[in-house]
């Protein structure tokens, strides 16, 4: 590869649906430490290209490769060991089990694995997990709420606690899918500070999102796509400047 | 020093034990503190115990359980018939066949899941069911059922030269297994089974299964292969129904395909619903509750009923007893649908559900009440 | 060969179209309110019973005792003469006849009231809850309504005559110009997939070229959006369940003269339906269709004893088996769209 610091690079992605284009051309290139934004009007291809990402769309043409890794046609678990997590734009969560649970789960899957038939240990005795587990909800601010079940989190929260779940694996890459839709101003802010801390670790993040005051205050390179395409490339302050996008953006359903 | 067990699992367990091993005495005043329907207690006790390791923790709903427990008694009346009458062999020779076919049918059924699961399940059981009778006769003895006869090799047996006098039985160590030595052979197992269970539900394991049942997507974003998980739990409660098939073989070894049938499966379904669907008790005590009714009311008849209404005034007393006559004796069935079909619509979370309700209550009698049931979601 | 072959494939018809009149009515309903119904083969037997009942009401009798002549025992002879045959004469002896047939006009709305009733006392309120649970409370009302008519009409099957003009075999070879008394086939069998036929391009047709058809065919590819525009969805579902309780109704009726019904012949027929649905797709009603005439067709060639000679006991498990195979390999069934309940 060209650049080594480039950890994912989505190289000539093309994705048709029946006779649509849903993706055309895609190539990022996306750098160790950074967070880089894709953002675009609604039904420029954003999601897809995440699920592209991910694994669970298979690309119609070219490849996605992760740190010399093809991450085409690998199930979402190989793709998660590798080292990528993924918070999702309706949380994902394990709505009937216990806040603190729910974060312990992916701290026993970075240490066990995929599989570990360890049926005759007892929970109670897993401490480290289980302290870890309680560090990270420290650090999002919801260790009051750890034996509360999941399911009756607010949406900030649930949120908040899907984050904590892929932050306590250390993954080397986090996708974000518009990570404060349909939050309060409040909740959004929250959200924008926790990320900004996240940040500070050098962690590697590709961040969905179409809320632009999200996106300029944290992302260091941004995307635009628009109709399926990348229409525009850079730093925030050259994105801003780009005509390109002020034409997508106003001519766009935003 | 890891803790080997929360002070309230040990205490659940011995209160279990407990109440396990003196049920002949508390169960006498009720009139089923007899060996022959105790026995029958934990042999389904076991059996709902493994399938709510499926269903219950992995929310995969298998209708084709009976196919295990089948299997379990034909293998432990072959163990009878060509091995020993021993019943320990026929006990691990029944749990490993079975967690064999298990393995077999899981790997197929567990490659789809939701209903297509539930489906496919059936359909592999109805397979086992219709072949028991018709092309494996020579290994089953089709409707006739297998039976022990004098005739059997019985290698181990004969080896060591152990003879016996009349009809075969199948013992222990020499030790006859009839009347409450096979109830407290059978309860030995309801503990173990439970007990393993327990283990189970309260590891790390058990978490990943809790976790299969409430998000499947967000296990394999998490990095879980959820297959070899669910599978584990299909392969271990199939051989939880060997073992109760086993047992059942033990107490009568007679093995008949109805067995196998997917009434037979729909039976364990109810057992552990009625209970209560993922509650370590829940399904025993439903298991206990339909053995006992089904004891109960299919003794019934028009004259005992009779009896039953004669302190009213008697047009009303035969009115009575010809309605109440549809609901016992060879009507239990419908007393059992019809129950089946209230516990799902009103307490999905069976008994053990209600007693938290009741419970609740009491604690905070006078503010809102009992909170509505929690809902699944879809295993798709 | 060509003869047996054919025979084969006729022998299939009839019970495949029994397959696919029962898969129609399961997929109708889970296409529409998403519902896994186990209690659809329960509304097939019930319909058979409905034919049972009339039959008994159309042949009550009056006994009336001869004293002058006497039986061969020895005994007064005693006359029974029906008593629509007495009110009705000839035309009376024609109903008795017909029965099963005549049953049909009664067994319409009594399974539109039953099946409506179910949707609107118990289904509706398992719209929202988990498969498992509508599987649940489906199975616990099959056993309660099989259990009611083993305690009125008893365990043992009840056989049901066909008219006496539908009684025996058309030969269908010399019809087709072949040599004669090779290929018969029973008339009634015909009859069966005849009526099925009408049946299933009834509500294809129903489906296609009404309006209401047309909402519930929109409602079935999407749900909500229907409901956005503001048509009363629900109500048009339950019409619908409704509609497939009648389905398999009449194909219960007509069932009775091939297969005396009892209480448990709609389990029998349920589990096979359900594999029938799954191999055609779920929720594809072209699928489902197809799916039961293929199976029936299958099962009888494996009952072929050339075929069992090869596969001992294959007739007993072919259609599990296909059944098993299509879901491994083709999970959304022959007919399935892409991505609808393929999990």
């Amino acid at each position: 590869m060209a650049n080594p610091n480039v950890v994912l690079h989505v190289a000539d992605v093309h994705k048709r649906f029946g006779g649509l284009h849903a993706l055309s051309d895609i190539d990022l290139q996306i750098e160790e430490g950074k967070t880089h934004a894709i953002i675009g009007p609604n039904g420029a291809g954003k999601s897809t290209l995440l699920n592209v990402i991910i694994g669970k769309l298979a690309p119609s043409s070219g490849q996605v490769v992760f740190d010399g890794n093809v991450l085409t046609g690998k199930k979402p678990y190989q793709i998660n060991q590798l080292g990528i997590a993924r918070v999702f734009q309706t949380p994902e969560i394990f709505a009937d089990l216990s806040v603190l649970h729910n974060v312990m789960i992916p701290a026993l899957a970075k240490r066990d694995g995929m599989f570990t038939l360890n049926m005759m240990r007892s929970l109670e005795s897993e401490t480290g997990i289980r302290a870890k587990a309680e560090h990270m909800l420290e650090d999002v601010g919801m260790l009051n709420r750890r034996d509360m079940l999941a399911g009756s989190l607010s949406r900030g929260d649930k949120r908040r606690m899907e984050l904590a779940m892929c932050l306590i694996q250390h993954p080397r890459l986090l996708l974000l899918d518009e990570p404060t839709a349909g939050m309060s101003r409040h909740d959004t802010n929250t959200t924008i500070e926790l990320l900004k801390k996240i940040k500070a670790r050098g962690m590697t993040k590709v961040i969905i999102e179409h809320d632009m005051h999200v996106v300029f205050s944290l992302a260091d390179k941004i995307s635009v796509l628009a109709q399926g395409r990348i229409i525009a490339d850079g730093t925030p302050d050259q994105v801003r400047g780009n005509p390109k996008v002020q034409e997508a953006y106003l001519g766009g359903a935003h | 020093m890891p803790k080997f067990m929360s002070r309230n699992d040990l205490l659940l367990f011995a209160g279990f034990s407990l109440v396990v091993l003196t049920m002949p005495i508390w169960l006498a005043p009720f009139g089923a503190g007899y060996p022959d329907l105790l026995q029958r207690f934990m042999i389904f006790g076991i059996f709902a115990v493994g399938f709510n390791i499926l269903f219950g923790l992995t929310g995969y709903l298998s209708f084709g359980h009976a196919a295990f427990f089948g299997v379990g008694s034909y293998a432990a009346v072959w163990s009878f018939k060509l091995l020993t009458l021993d019943a320990i062999p026929a006990m691990i020779f029944a749990v490993v066949i079975s967690g064999l076919f298990a393995l077999v049918i899981g790997f197929l059924c567990l490659r789809r899941s939701g209903i297509y699961f539930s489906i496919l399940t059936l359909a592999f059981a109805q397979m086992s069911y219709n072949l028991a009778y018709s092309v494996l006769t020579p290994i089953t003895n089709g409707e006739t059922g297998l039976q022990l006869t004098l005739s059997d090799p019985r290698v181990i047996d004969a080896a060591v030269g152990q003879g016996f006098v009349g009809q075969p039985v199948p013992n222990i160590l020499g030790q006859q297994l009839s009347g409450y030595a096979g109830f407290y052979f059978c309860a030995g197992f309801l503990i173990l089974a439970f007990f393993i269970a327990q283990r189970i539900a309260g590891s790390p394991f058990g978490m990943m299964l809790k976790a299969i049942k409430s998000n499947q997507t967000r296990m394999q974003f998490t990095g879980f292969n959820t297959r070899p998980y669910a599978l584990s739990a299909f392969v271990i409660s199939g051989m939880y129904a060997g073992l109760a098939g086993a047992l059942l073989a033990v107490t009568d070894p007679l093995a008949g395909a109805e067995r196998m049938q997917w009434t037979a499966s729909g039976e364990v379904v109810l057992m552990t619903i009625l209970g209560g669907v993922g509650t370590l008790v829940g399904p025993v005590i439903g298991a206990w509750i339909i053995k006992y009714f089904e004891n109960i009311l299919s003794a019934l008849n028009d004259n005992i009923l009779a009896r039953f209404w004669s302190f009213l005034p008697e047009g009303v007393a035969d009115v009575l007893v010809k309605v109440t006559s549809k609901f016992v004796g060879d009507g239990w069935h419908l007393t059992l649908g019809l129950a089946f079909v209230i516990v799902v619509i009103f307490l999905p979370g069976g008994i053990m559900e209600g007693v938290r309700r009741v419970a609740g209550l009491f604690r905070r009698s006078g503010s809102s009440g009992a909170k509505t049931a929690p809902q699944t979601q879809p295993a798709e | 060969m060509f003869e047996v072959i054919f025979l084969q494939f006729l022998n299939g018809l009839d019970k495949g179209a029994a397959y696919a009149l029962i898969a129609l009515g399961l997929t109708l309903v889970f296409g529409t309110l998403g519902v896994v119904n186990f209690a659809h083969g329960a509304l097939f037997m019930l319909g058979a019973f409905c034919a049972v009942t009339v039959r008994m009401f159309l042949t009550m009798e009056t006994v009336t005792v001869d004293p002058e002549k006497l039986s061969p025992w020895g005994s007064p002879l005693e006359i029974r003469e029906p008593l629509v045959q007495a009110w009705f004469g000839d035309f009376g002896a024609v109903l008795v006849n017909y029965s099963v047939p005549l049953s049909i006009i009664i067994t319409i709305p009594i399974m539109l009231v039953v099946g409506i009733a179910l949707e609107r006392g118990i289904i509706k309120h398992f719209y929202k809850r988990s498969h498992a649970e509508q599987i649940l409370v489906t199975f616990g009302l099959a056993i309660v309504a099989q259990e009611v008519i083993k305690s009125v009409y008893g365990p043992n099957p009840i056989p049901q005559p066909m008219p006496t003009d539908l009684r025996g075999a058309a030969d269908i070879g010399a019809f087709l110009g072949m040599q004669a008394n090779i290929i018969t086939y029973p008339i009634w069998r015909l009859i069966y997939f005849v009526f099925a036929a009408v049946v299933i391009g009834g509500v294809f047709a129903f489906l296609q070229f009404t309006t209401f058809g047309m909402v519930v065919r929109a409602g079935m590819a999407d749900r909500e959006t229907v409901a956005l525009l503001g048509i009363n969805i629900d109500r048009r579902f339950t019409i619908m369940f409704g509609l497939a309780a009648v389905v398999a109704g009449i194909a219960g009726v007509m069932y009775t003269p091939l297969l005396p019904p009892n209480y448990h012949l709609g389990m029998d027929f349920l589990v096979l339906s359900f594999v029938v649905v799954v191999v055609g797709g779920m929720g594809s009603l072209p699928g489902a269709v197809a799916a039961g005439f293929l199976l029936g067709i299958l099962q009888s060639f494996a009952s072929m004893n050339q075929v069992k000679a090869v596969f001992p006991g294959i007739d007993q498990i072919i259609i599990y088996l296909v059944a098993v195979i299509i879901l491994l390999v083709r999970p959304r069934g022959l007919f399935g769209r892409r991505g609808v309940m393929e999990a």
